[in-house]
């Protein structure tokens, strides 16, 4: 939010305008190659309005394979709604790894900080390194905070979440912003033993003051949960207005479920990382601007491969050293023929690491920005 | 298969081509170490090494404010020269062969990073990148060899033009940016003919080059000038002190000029270098690359003061061999290559940067002249020797 001076006359607007952006050029000029904000960036880097950043506030443990970490956005965040998430971009070893994260506290803050909660995830490399790392004090990278599992304005009558795992961390942004606006709510919850429940005290006690009607499986002991077994739990499910948000089987066998009783439209789901990659030799690469898609066996380069199946493309040296032929990956897994190094990409994370075409060869199936 | 510009001894006739694709998968070897431990030492170095550059500029512009007294045009000029050459050396070169590119930072790429230098990166990165660092001392190819102006072999021919070249080799270590700007253009060839020059990519990019070298000279000579003018207002100097900033820009713009020209000079141009013919490369095996790289470049030894402020073209035989490794990687390796070439009784070419800046004009001055000795055509038919072999 800027300031404007009274609007005495349109033409006194538009000349201060005028003499503050003329200001502003000559600012840029005297930085040049670089912005003025590159400079900034060495002692304020919350200040930076074109590149958004956070600084870790403060670390909570949650289990002992759950983190929270409460941060504090800088200039140009704007405000979650309760169930959205927000994508981090964290330097692991240097390199930046970018993962979405679920916003775990209550929305609207009075001191502008927001939560995510970080569940270790089985190979997770961001996850893993944030649960080990994570410090007061550290910068991470942020996006816009974003996604469709929302509440309705026109609260539900009846609610129900179902949740297993790491997905109950967008449910309890939701219960911690709009509790006080929901009359009936059930929760069910799995994890895989009663520790490994992440908000379990916070949930046991709302269960406690009758706020909410908590239902938690262990799957170590009991299970499983099915979808014949959660309406033994809830009988009146289909009354229900539900979110789920857990492990991908779990929500296909709800979808389903609700589908068959012609009620899908009260399912609001939420999926998480759904595939996990996996070096192959060779894959299918499709150039997604063009339409092209060509079949790349793992010992040609995406750019020989492009070439041959007419797909125009920039290259140099041809070598890997000139990185003239780089390109976005949007999602896939590419090898680098040299030295065998992986470089993965999701589309889920939002990551377009830039590979060299002519030294990378498909190691699955590749979209390529271009 | 990769020959020597025939001289009479030949540094790598003793080798079999077993041995050099054998040198490649040794240098593949260090490589694969680096790459290994390459992370978070490498991230945090060259975010460092951008933090105190930017102190260093911002502070040495600040001190030029205050330009109508000696001391502080004396300090804002010396500190705006390192800032300069750290810009160019150790950041903007090395961030713009994609040595920083594994970070994925968008900030620190070489497909964003623009530096404080007349040739704009895009240009820098295809005549360097591209060609040079692929071509490497290729007679014809490699336009890096007396970028097109000097003589620099003896095989080359003479012609009485030569006889100015040690004039033009300080005019071009003076005015270094603008004489890389006009290489990355090919201003040359691109000049001859009527349609080279109406050709609209030519054009394109030399409206590019123009509007940089406006933005470098409007910043360094007019807008902080201006900047000293106040201060200049309030002791009664205002002249004084706009001229004073822009004498410590040029200054600091000619330092850094001469500097980046001798480091450059040093890493291809000493004795002992070699150069490879046109021909030679056709089919090339990696093994055959590697060797030419370390054949065809040279080191300066010195302090790690000195590898920094050369943005670690000190070691440019590692750099050649790596382009793309991170530049302060190349002093933990370089023993390890130069093992190598004693291994294979390789002539590892180095020296203190004096020796070597020496050398190098001592060759552009004797080549300057025509070759004492007629060069005599080589004979193809008798196999070159190998430098032991030869009598001194």
């Amino acid at each position: 939010m800027t300031l404007r001076p009274p609007r005495s006359s349109l033409g006194h607007v538009a000349v201060t305008q005028k003499v503050r952006d003329g200001a502003w050029r000559v600012v840029e000029l005297i930085t040049t190659p670089v912005v003025p904000a590159d400079y900034l960036d060495v002692i304020a880097p919350l200040r930076n309005p074109t590149v958004l950043r956070a600084r870790i506030d403060a670390v909570r443990p949650e289990t002992a394979k759950a983190v929270t970490l409460v941060l504090r956005p800088g200039r140009g965040w704007q405000p979650h709604r309760p169930g959205q998430y927000v994508r981090l971009g964290v330097d692991v070893d240097g390199v930046r790894l970018w993962r979405a994260y679920s916003v775990s506290s209550a929305a609207g803050r009075a001191d502008g900080r927001f939560t995510v909660t970080v569940n270790a995830v089985e190979n997770g490399v961001v996850s893993s390194y944030l649960l080990k790392n994570a410090r007061k004090g550290m910068l991470v990278h942020l996006d816009l905070p974003d996604g469709e599992f929302l509440l309705p304005e026109q609260r539900p009558a009846k609610a129900l979440f179902v949740t297993a795992g790491s997905g109950i961390t967008p449910v309890m942004g939701m219960l911690r912003s709009a509790l006080h606006e929901l009359s009936d709510v059930v929760v069910v919850h799995s994890a895989r033993t009663a520790e490994d429940v992440v908000f379990g005290a916070e949930l046991r006690d709302l269960a406690a003051q009758g706020r909410i009607r908590l239902i938690e499986r262990h799957t170590l002991a009991d299970g499983r949960l099915k979808p014949d077994g959660l309406a033994d739990l809830v009988p009146d499910l289909f009354e229900r207005e539900t979110w789920a948000c857990g492990p991908g089987q779990l929500l296909d066998d709800l979808e389903e479920h609700w589908a068959d009783a012609g009620v899908a439209d009260r399912l609001h789901i939420e999926r998480f990382r759904t595939v996990v990659l996996v070096a192959g030799d060779g894959g299918t690469v499709t150039f997604e601007k063009s339409g092209l898609v060509v079949d790349a066996p793992g010992g040609t380069s995406i750019l020989e491969a492009g070439e041959a199946a007419g797909q125009l493309m920039k290259s140099g040296c041809r070598m890997g050293i000139c990185y003239k032929c780089v390109l976005p990956m949007r999602e896939g897994i590419v090898r680098d023929l040299r030295d065998g190094t992986i470089t993965t990409a999701s589309e889920v994370d939002g990551d377009k690491p830039l590979i060299q075409t002519c030294i990378s060869a498909a190691a699955g199936p590749c979209r390529i920005d271009a | 298969m990769t020959t020597l510009q025939r001289k009479e001894v030949n540094p790598i006739a003793h080798l079999s081509p077993e041995d050099i694709e054998q040198i490649g998968r040794e240098l593949d070897a260090i490589r694969d170490e680096v790459l290994a431990v390459r992370g978070e030492k490498d991230a945090k170095y060259i975010r460092r090494v951008i933090a105190i550059q930017r102190r260093l500029e911002v502070g040495s512009r600040a001190v030029l404010l205050f330009s109508v007294f000696p001391p502080a045009w004396i300090l804002g000029t010396i500190g705006l020269s390192i800032s300069k050459i750290l810009e160019n050396m150790e950041i903007g070169h090395n961030i713009l062969h994609g040595q920083y590119d594994f970070m994925r930072d968008p900030k620190i790429h070489s497909t964003t990073w623009e530096w404080d230098f007349a040739a704009p990166a895009e240009q820098w990165k295809h005549s360097h990148n591209e060609l040079h660092h692929k071509y490497t001392n290729v007679i014809g190819r490699d336009n890096d060899l007396g970028y097109g102006i000097m003589r620099v072999d003896e095989q080359q021919k003479w012609a009485p033009a030569h006889l100015g070249q040690p004039l033009y080799n300080f005019i071009n270590a003076c005015l270094f940016e603008y004489g890389i700007a006009a290489y990355d253009l090919e201003l040359g060839r691109n000049l001859s003919s009527k349609r080279r020059r109406n050709n609209p990519d030519f054009r394109a990019r030399l409206r590019q080059v123009g509007r940089k070298i406006r933005n470098q000279m409007l910043k360094d000579y007019v807008a902080h000038p201006a900047l000293s003018v106040p201060v200049g207002l309030a002791f009664g100097n205002p002249f004084g002190a706009f001229f004073g900033t822009l004498a410590a820009n040029v200054v600091a713009n000619v330092v850094r000029n001469l500097w980046s020209h001798s480091v450059i000079m040093c890493g291809h141009f000493p004795n002992g270098v070699e150069t490879f013919e046109r021909t030679s490369i056709t089919g090339e095996t990696r093994g055959e690359w590697y060797l030419r790289q370390m054949l065809g470049s040279a080191n300066i030894s010195g302090s790690k003061l000195m590898h920094i402020m050369t943005g670690n073209l000190s070691h440019q035989i590692e750099h050649h061999c790596f382009p793309d490794l991170p530049a302060s990687r190349y002093a933990e390796i370089a023993p390890k290559v130069r093992a190598l070439f004693e291994k294979y009784e390789l002539k590892y070419v180095t020296g203190p940067f004096v020796v070597q800046v020496a050398s190098a004009w001592s060759k552009v001055f004797r080549l300057a002249f025509p070759n004492r000795k007629p060069a005599r055509p080589i004979d193809h038919a008798v196999p070159p020797r190998h430098p032991a072999e030869v009598s001194v």
